[in-house]
Order: structure tokens, then C-alpha cells, then sequence
């Protein structure tokens, strides 16, 4: 009897397989370097393009002459290769990924490290670096070592405004920075079953946060609902009895809003210790909460109101802005006065917009906060939707109210 | 596989953001990578690696999975990182840039010699010899070939 990454990748926990991947993909900031490498490698083709993605996020629009020499390199080459291409504005790589490409028992491999966000469709999705993308753009295939599994049995339902992010911090504070290396994380239970889709990605996107290799939930009839609206019929997947190297049990109930304290993503307090503390940003946005659902629950807390600190905004994905406007969330975020960026990663690796100065502080939905990431000397706290949003109306960490 | 090198020591859970950080990824010109490697956690660092073995503590190159962090490493004249644990998308990067990595727990004295086998599986420090973990024979060809793509240009 199989774990779900084991049934996946055929393999039992510890073996060495090499498997064909059923989707990969990079972004403007991995594909120089892969590009690169697979030149060097003296590739002639592409094996199976229809499956290889090349989307453009990191650094959207370019901000400036090397970047942008980059970009067009990487611009021309997808495109006269015929890899499936999203340019700028499209949006985060993951993010495209879940609107209907990713499917249930698919192997997928994307050039970041937050490719696990899509283990939320019973998928094993995984980061690699460029050198072996490159080497899969050639052959097709790749390596890997079949995971040892974890399971985190979700009981209960969010209670109060905690939220799916609140799970992913505390889980992450729960194991520790390399507390789950190696592992796939199993999110099995009642309390799964009965999360969305968009709360799944959430608490995926989080597992490489405690050294994981993949987070996963099984595809049941969320995910079947899910993708069917993208045009695809789907089966789900039945949990079979399986040995996990350990069992953890969290009980949704019991999940109280909380904030990751700079620099470690597993420095995690709840909100309550931490009110009062000043910031000058609010970031929402990214692969962790930059979803419609996201922008929905972040403007239901400010519309109407005044921020009292720079906010930025940016939706992970066309698709996320497009529904944002015909719902008119985007215009209740704009009248509260946030900044809308271009669907993308935005601020979030300290690359070109919302870049943080010296001793300055951002309450941030994203998923790192490692030290100068955001600006050299700024402090990045990590928190939900509901608890930025609460913050970003008083400029300073603020207990969410319960909506 | 033998190697030799001077003790450089660092510690525990280093991301890849503190060995390169993101505003220097923009280029393909790893002499920045090399100017700029480990800035954000000592800036004195970059000086010393030549020649170097990193001693580091456990969970090295956690984070990003960005690869220029080991091709940094190993461009500043890093032999060989040793800790005793890796994050695993750093530890396949750094296989595949032919940078060799050794999963063991060794004490560290800064400039002290180290040296290593990792056909054998063993470090010797502070006049001790440690066991660790032989890397698979496939992971030893593509370190002898100097890195993935010179292994797949071959094969
Ligand atoms: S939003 Fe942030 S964490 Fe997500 S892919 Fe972009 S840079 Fe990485």
C-alpha cells in the first residue's frame, strides 16, 4: 500500500527512479540560466514542448536595459521553440499553473522553489534548479529520490478569522526550517476535505518552508469541481491504508491568526503578541495569497475605509485581475487607497517595485522573510490576508476581526 | 574523489538569499555572483573562499532554488561545503554545477585544513576523521565531469 507521492513516481519511499515529467516549467528569473545550461548541454531540440512553460513574472515589466536583454533572449527562444509562453502581465508561474494546466497524478517540475504550491491537485510537484531543467528540456525526464511521507491529519473548520495561511505558518513553526527535509507532506482528513481549492495552494505553497519536497492533498471532489470549470474531467484519488514515517494532527478550531517574525519563516507568534508593532507597508499579493479569494477578503476589511500606510497590491494572475475588476473588488481596493501592480511576483523577491530601505518594516502575505529579501535593512513580517488588512488601516500589526 | 582545503566556518539554516542575493541575479556574468557571494551575511566572506572548504552548520542552502547560489561558491574557489544536512534542491544545483558536498558533522576552526574523500566517504579535521555519507556513483560521475552539463554533453 502506497503513499500518494509513492503511487505517483511508481516508486517506494527511498528508491531512486527516473520518471518522465508530465509538465515543467520556468520563469524570466530561472530560464537565463537554464537557456544557458542547455546550450552548453549542446541540445539541438526541445523534447515535447507542449508540455514545457515558460512564464514571465519576477521581474514584470522589465525595469530596466539588462533586464530587459534578458527578458528578450528568453522571449525570442520560447517562442521560436514553441513553448507554451505567458509574458508579462500574465502572471506567477505557479498561479497559471493552477488554473487548469496542473491535473491530478501528474509529475511536475518547475525552476522554483515554490512549485509544491500544486501538489494541492494530487499532483507530486517539485523545485528543482537550472541545470536540471536545462537537462529536462533535452531528455524529457528527469530523477528523483521517492520521498519518505509525513501526514498531517486536518481535523475541525477555521474558527474566528484564522485562516488557511495561519495553518501553513504554524505548521511551518510546528516542524522548523529543515524539520520535514527531504519529505512529502500528506494533508489527509476531515478537515481537508472540506478546504478549497485556493486554501489548499496556500498551505502547499508553504511545505519547502520546513525543507519538504512536495506538499500534497488528494484530489477528491473539490479538485473534480475545480477543474471541471476549466474544461476537464478529472477522477479523484482514494487514500489507501499507508506507512508515514510520522503522523501530526492539527485541529483547524484551534488555529489562531499568527505572524512570522523576521528573518525566519518558523519564528512564528501570534498576532496578539505582536500588536502595536508600526510598519510602512502592507504587500498583498504573490504565490501564497495573491488569489481572487485573497483580494475579496482583504478588500471586504477596507472598503469604505482609508489605509494609513503604503499598500501594495498585486494579483497573481490575469484571471485574478479580470475578476477583480468585474466584481468591482479592484475598485474598492483603489478608493481605500492601495497601489495596483502588474500581475506578477511584485515586491516579494525585492527586485524592482516595493523595495523596502534601511530599517524599515512590511507586513507581508507572502512566504519568505529572510533577511534584505525585500530591501537591504527592511524586516519582513508574514502574515494572512485578514491580518494584513486589519494592519494596513491602523499602520501597525492589528488583531483581524472576525468578518 | 580527494580534496583539500582551508576551514572557512559559517553557520546553521544559510539561505540562498544570504548567499546571493536576489538584486544581483539579473546577469549572466557570474563575476558579479563571485563579487558578491555570501554579502548579506559577512561581506568579508568572499575574500576567503578561495581555496576554502565552507564548514557549515545544518540545512545549508535552504530557500530560493536559485542556482546561482552554488555556482558563486564554487566560482570564488570553494573545493568543497560541508555540513550536515542540505536542503535538497541546493544539494542537487550543486551536484549538477560540480560543486562537491559533503553531508557531515564536523567541528570547525576557521583556517584549519580539511581534507575529504567522496569515493571513500570520509572528512578529516581538527587531526580527526569523520564518516560521511559516499555520494551515489552517478552523483560521482557528474562531479568528475565537472557538472551536469558537461556529463550530458558526453552522454
Ligand atoms: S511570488 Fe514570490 S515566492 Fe512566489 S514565485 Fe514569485 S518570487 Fe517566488
Amino acid at each position: 500500500m502506497s503513499t500518494l507521492c509513492e503511487r505517483i513516481l511508481q516508486g517506494a519511499a527511498g528508491e531512486y527512479v527516473d520518471r518522465k515529467v508530465d509538465c515543467a516549467y520556468v520563469h524570466d528569473g530561472t530560464g537565463v540560466l537554464t537557456l544557458e545550461a542547455w546550450k552548453s548541454m549542446g541540445a539541438k531540440r526541445i523534447q515535447d514542448a507542449a508540455h514545457l512553460h515558460v512564464f514571465f513574472d519576477h521581474i514584470v515589466p522589465a525595469n530596466n536595459s539588462t533586464t530587459a536583454d534578458l527578458q528578450h533572449e528568453i522571449r525570442d527562444f520560447a517562442c521560436g521553440s514553441f513553448f507554451q509562453f505567458s509574458d508579462i502581465g500574465g502572471g506567477i508561474c505557479h498561479q497559471l499553473m493552477s488554473e487548469g494546466v496542473v491535473l491530478p497524478n501528474d509529475i511536475v517540475v518547475g525552476a522554483d522553489s515554490h512549485s509544491c504550491t500544486l501538489g494541492a491537485f494530487g499532483a507530486f510537484a517539485t523545485g528543482v534548479g537550472a541545470t536540471d531543467m536545462a537537462a529536462i528540456w533535452m531528455t524529457g525526464e528527469t530523477w528523483f529520490r521517492v520521498p519518505e511521507s509525513t501526514a498531517i491529519h486536518l481535523s475541525g473548520t477555521f474558527m474566528g478569522a484564522a485562516e488557511a495561511k495561519d495553518l501553513a505558518l504554524t505548521y511551518v513553526c510546528r516542524f522548523g526550517m529543515d524539520g520535514a527535509s527531504y519529505q512529502s507532506l500528506e494533508f489527509i482528513g476531515e478537515g481537508a476535505a472540506v478546504l478549497p481549492m485556493d486554501d489548499r495552494l496556500t498551505i502547499c505553497n508553504l511545505a519547502v518552508e520546513t525543507g519538504a519536497k512536495a506538499g500534497m492533498f488528494y484530489a477528491d471532489h473539490i479538485t473534480v469541481q475545480y477543474l471541471a470549470a476549466a474544461g476537464h474531467t478529472v477522477q479523484m484519488q482514494e487514500p489507501e491504508p499507508c506507512r508515514y514515517i510520522r503522523e501530526i494532527d492539527f485541529d483547524l478550531t484551534d488555529i489562531v491568526p499568527v505572524i512570522a517574525v523576521p528573518p525566519r519563516v518558523d519564528t512564528v507568534k501570534p498576532v496578539s503578541d505582536l500588536t502595536g508593532l508600526p510598519i510602512d507597508q502592507v504587500f498583498l499579493g504573490t504565490c501564497t495569497n495573491g488569489r481572487y479569494s485573497d483580494l475579496a477578503r482583504f478588500a471586504r476589511v477596507v472598503k469604505g475605509r482609508k489605509v494609513a500606510v503604503r499598500t501594495i497590491v498585486v494579483p497573481a494572475s490575469r484571471a485574478v485581475l479580470d475578476t477583480a475588476i468585474r466584481t468591482g473588488v479592484l475598485m474598492d481596493l483603489v478608493e481605500a487607497g492601495c497601489s495596483i501592480g502588474v500581475p506578477g511576483c511584485g515586491p516579494c523577491l525585492g527586485a524592482h517595485m516595493g523595495v523596502l530601505g534601511e530599517g524599515e518594516v512590511c507586513l507581508s502575505t507572502a512566504n519568505r522573510n529572510f533577511r534584505n529579501r525585500m530591501g537591504v535593512g527592511g524586516e519582513i513580517y508574514l502574515s494572512s490576508v485578514a491580518t494584513a488588512a486589519a494592519s494596513a488601516l491602523e499602520g501597525e500589526i492589528t488583531e483581524p476581526e472576525v468578518s | 574523489m580527494r580534496g583539500k582545503g582551508r576551514a572557512v566556518c559559517i553557520g546553521a539554516d544559510i539561505d540562498t538569499d544570504l548567499v546571493i542575493a536576489g538584486r544581483y541575479l539579473r546577469t549572466k556574468d557570474h563575476s558579479v555572483w563571485v563579487a558578491h557571494v555570501f554579502e548579506d551575511l559577512d561581506p568579508s566572506l568572499a575574500s576567503r573562499l578561495n581555496g576554502a572548504v565552507v564548514v557549515a552548520g545544518k540545512n545549508f542552502g535552504c530557500g530560493s532554488s536559485r542556482e546561482q547560489a552554488a555556482i558563486a561558491i564554487r566560482e570564488a574557489g570553494v573545493i568543497a561545503v560541508v555540513a550536515p544536512s542540505f536542503a535538497r534542491i541546493f544539494f542537487r544545483n550543486a551536484i549538477n554545477v560540480g560543486l562537491p558536498l559533503i553531508e557531515c558533522d564536523i567541528p570547525c576552526s576557521e583556517g584549519s585544513p580539511v581534507t575529504f574523500d567522496l569515493t571513500e566517504g570520509w572528512v578529516e579535521a581538527e587531526k580527526k576523521k569523520y564518516p560521511s555519507l559516499p555520494l551515489s556513483a552517478k552523483m560521482q560521475e557528474i562531479l568528475a565531469a565537472g557538472g551536469l552539463v558537461n556529463y550530458r554533453r558526453n552522454h
